[in-house]
């Protein structure tokens, strides 16, 4: 551009001597319009340089507002980035919990001979080993299969007797879209039978099962097997109502019958709200168990030979309620309460040296405990539960060919009732300070047996992985 | 019993008849501040429930039988996402057989997946305390969020109930008027917040910093959910700050203490709607907040 201008400027010096050399008029005339034209000519040069700069600019321009589209369209993209929906808890891997358990146990008894006198332990019913020992260690990986189900699977190590078992505790699929709230799971679970039976222990309140799950779900009831249950459309009670079908592979199954529906299981459950500071749930179930030789005698009642076994029929009713008033800020109380009533009838058969003892078996047994937790903060609790059992069994000697006499026959097989019923005192304090870890300390005054058996818990519970789900 | 049976076979066909000539989207909101919005969005076009009050700790909640029963018969869930409901929202989801809010249908929204998140964790570690991996989910307290939040849950609405499309788009201009109204006022109340150092009791308020351009000075709470301890707050007190923020839900004691070590003020923020007087509405909520914030750090 300045270029220009000096060539401009050049060109018009020139021009003026020129014009003064040729005086003539017609020459100046010319002069006058040649110079007339190279001003044009440099007018329009100038215009076109002019607009060619205008165009640069608005080029700039719009390359700034591309620019800027273009940043606008990565925060676009980078919330997208940020939005784009996840599957489950860690993308498309199941959520994986590990869940330490152990401790310290002691006694003032032999926990070895722990039992209830005319209920004989079956599953695994008993104490856990004295001294230092790890519990139990879980593994659960779960997560929704696709739209239609969810999986869940929990792999559980104990040590028995000094060798490691490994268990598949729970291996079950939900379906996730039926409709008119229907719901099927299938595989192997917890029954939905009382309330504390689908917990699992580490997520307890105390560090041993209730003396009423000892005596009649063998610890804890886990079965193969279907659920179906309904969720009522109420918006303003929570009401659901099932019915499983299990194999009965364990206790209280006898796990010989090989007839897929041996144990079935009604339950009902309700619950919700009252004001702003009250929860409840209630729930009822009957389980009717078709029992085919079930061996009595849990881990701790392994006396050498063969136990007996009992064939027949064990109807079982569990009522539960549990109430949970906030008391604002942390704190919290806690009451929960579930009654067991359980009618046994058949036939218990047993060896004895070279021959047999057949009798009649027909129990009435009940069980219950009651127990209070005071939350003090989020970190800190403290619980005191009572429990209770008794039996009243009728034993009737159908045959008996092992010399010995029916009342010894009776009293060796266990089934016997006493007048003594086993009752317990339990407290406990623990102490979380996370979500994902507890260490409890329980002190429990038990007189299941005629001696009173002082038993001391330090247990911990750390939960590795997955954040686990508040269940109420 | 066979009249009864009758009786109550007969209730449930009329309940099924009202559920059907029912014409509002009925709206389970997990906090009271998304209850709150839905109202403001659908007026009475919702019926909306809020799961949590502000006395509870969205966090620690469980899956209680009335929460499964409400979600049971909901057209929509509306929560804050990012892990915050993690310990009861997925076994609620399970539990209330209504396989319209599951997650990723259309009756399911989170809140924090319409925003663009803070403190993103780059590692993942327990030993750092209660941290969500997708970022801090305490969105509620910045209004720019919260409009962001409004466009996309009144989408939502107008998606699920598209008869009332008009409305719903008419509700949310009608907010948005008002909102940005209100921003404005809020922005000039609390311009002298600006560049203020406040310490937090948990970490909760970083969009409400972020927003009035404030800095955490540091949190009370060594790491979140882990409750104060005296080490931590003697370290604290080497901190220059100009204001300490807590919520009503927590525990007063170390705030009190370090007050009285160091002379910050301490102020009690509503974390959500309803956790003080007047702030019953989002509108509330904002006021409240920026004329405690302005009034502590003023004396």
């Amino acid at each position: 551009m300045n270029k220009t201008i000096l060539k401009a400027a050049i060109v018009a010096a020139l021009s003026v001597p020129v014009s003064a050399v040729a005086a003539d008029s017609a020459d100046i005339g010319e002069l006058k319009q040649m110079i007339e034209e190279l001003k044009q000519r440099h007018e329009a040069q100038i215009q076109a340089l002019e607009q060619r700069v205008q165009k640069a600019e608005a080029r700039a321009v719009a390359a700034e507002q591309t620019a800027q589209s273009t940043q606008g369209k990565i925060v676009a993209v980078e919330q997208q980035f940020q939005a784009k929906p996840r599957s489950g808890d860690n993308s498309f891997n199941p959520a994986i919990s590990l869940v330490l358990q152990g401790g310290y146990a002691s006694y003032s008894e032999n926990p070895e001979e722990f039992h209830f006198e005319g209920m004989p332990l079956g599953g695994e019913a008993g104490l856990q080993d004295e001294g230092l020992a790890l519990w139990e260690t879980e593994l659960t990986a779960s997560a929704n299969i696709d739209n239609l189900f969810y999986g869940q699977a929990t792999i559980g190590l104990h040590t028995h007797e000094g060798e490691i078992e490994v268990d598949v505790e729970e291996a079950f699929v939900d379906t996730l879209a039926l409709p008119a709230g229907l719901g099927l799971r299938f595989g192997r679970f917890y029954s939905a039978v009382g309330y504390l039976n689908e917990k699992h222990t580490h997520a307890w309140d105390f560090a041993d099962a209730p003396l009423a799950y000892q005596a009649f779900l063998g610890g804890q009831y886990r079965d193969d097997g279907v659920r179906a249950s309904w969720v009522a459309p109420i918006d303003s009670l929570f009401l659901e109502v099932g019915a499983e079908a299990l194999r009965g592979d364990s206790y209280p199954g006898g796990g010989n019958s090989g007839d897929f529906g041996a144990v079935h299981n009604l339950f009902a459950k309700a619950g919700g709200d009252l004001g702003r500071t009250n929860s409840w749930q209630a729930g009822i179930s009957r389980i009717n168990v078709d029992v085919e030789e079930r061996s009595a005698g849990g881990h701790a009642h392994d006396h050498g030979g063969d136990s007996p076994t009992f064939t027949g029929d064990s109807d079982l009713t569990v009522l539960d309620a549990v109430w949970k008033t906030d008391l604002g800020g942390e704190s919290a109380l806690i009451f929960q309460g579930e009654y067991f009533l359980r009618d046994e009838d058949g036939q218990v058969s047993l060896s004895e040296g070279a021959g047999d003892a057949l009798f009649n078996y027909n129990g009435e047994q009940d069980g219950w405990y009651l127990q209070g937790i005071f939350q003090f903060n989020r970190q800190w609790r403290a619980g005191l539960r009572y429990d209770r059992l008794s039996a009243d069994n009728d034993l009737v000697m159908v045959s008996n060919t092992t010399g010995e006499a029916d009342d010894d026959i009776f009293e060796e097989s266990g089934y016997e009732s006493s007048s003594h019923d086993p009752h317990r005192w339990a407290a406990m304090v623990d102490w979380s300070p996370s979500e994902f870890s507890r260490v409890r300390l329980q002190y429990a005054r038990d007189d299941s047996r005629e001696q009173t058996d002082d038993q001391v818990f330090l247990q911990y519970i750390m939960t590795l992985g997955a954040h686990g789900a508040h269940q109420y | 019993m066979k009249s009864q049976v009758r009786q109550f076979s007969g209730l449930l066909v009329a309940y099924f008849l009202a559920g059907s000539v029912h014409a509002q989207v009925n709206v389970f909101a997990c906090e009271p501040e998304w209850a709150a919005l839905t109202r403001e969005l659908a007026a009475e076009h919702a019926t909306v429930f809020a799961a949590t009050h502000a006395g509870q700790d969205p966090h620690y909640v469980q899956a209680r039988p009335s929460l499964i029963a409400k979600l049971r018969s909901a057209d929509l869930a509306v929560c804050t996402g990012a892990e915050l409901e993690t310990g009861w929202m997925p076994m609620l989801q399970r539990r209330a057989r209504n396989p319209k809010v599951l997650a990723g249908k259309p009756g399911y929204f989170e809140a924090t997946q319409q925003v663009v998140l803070l403190e993103k964790p780059a590692e993942l570690d327990r030993a750092e305390g209660d941290v969500h991996g997708d970022g801090n989910p305490h969105i509620q307290v910045d209004p720019r969020r919260v409009l962001e939040v409004a466009k996309a849950l009144s989408s939502r609405l107008q998606q699920i109930d598209p008869d009332n499309k008009p409305a719903y788009a008419g509700l949310l201009q009608d907010f948005t008027a008002r909102w940005q109204s209100s921003m404005e006022r809020w922005h000039t109340q609390a311009a002298g917040l600006k560049g203020k150092r406040a310490i937090v009791h948990h970490r909760e308020w970083i969009y409400l910093l972020d927003w009035l351009g404030m800095q955490r000075a540091g949190s009370l709470e060594p790491k979140p959910g882990i409750p104060p301890n005296m080490a931590h707050l003697a370290d604290l007190k080497q901190q220059q700050a100009d204001v300490i923020i807590l919520s009503p839900a927590n525990d007063t004691k170390p705030s009190a203490w370090l007050q009285d070590q160091t002379g910050t003020p301490v102020v009690v923020l509503p974390h959500t709607v309803g956790a003080v007087p007047n702030s019953d509405d989002l509108f509330g909520l904002f006021d409240e907040i920026i004329l405690r914030l302005s009034e502590s750090v003023r004396r």
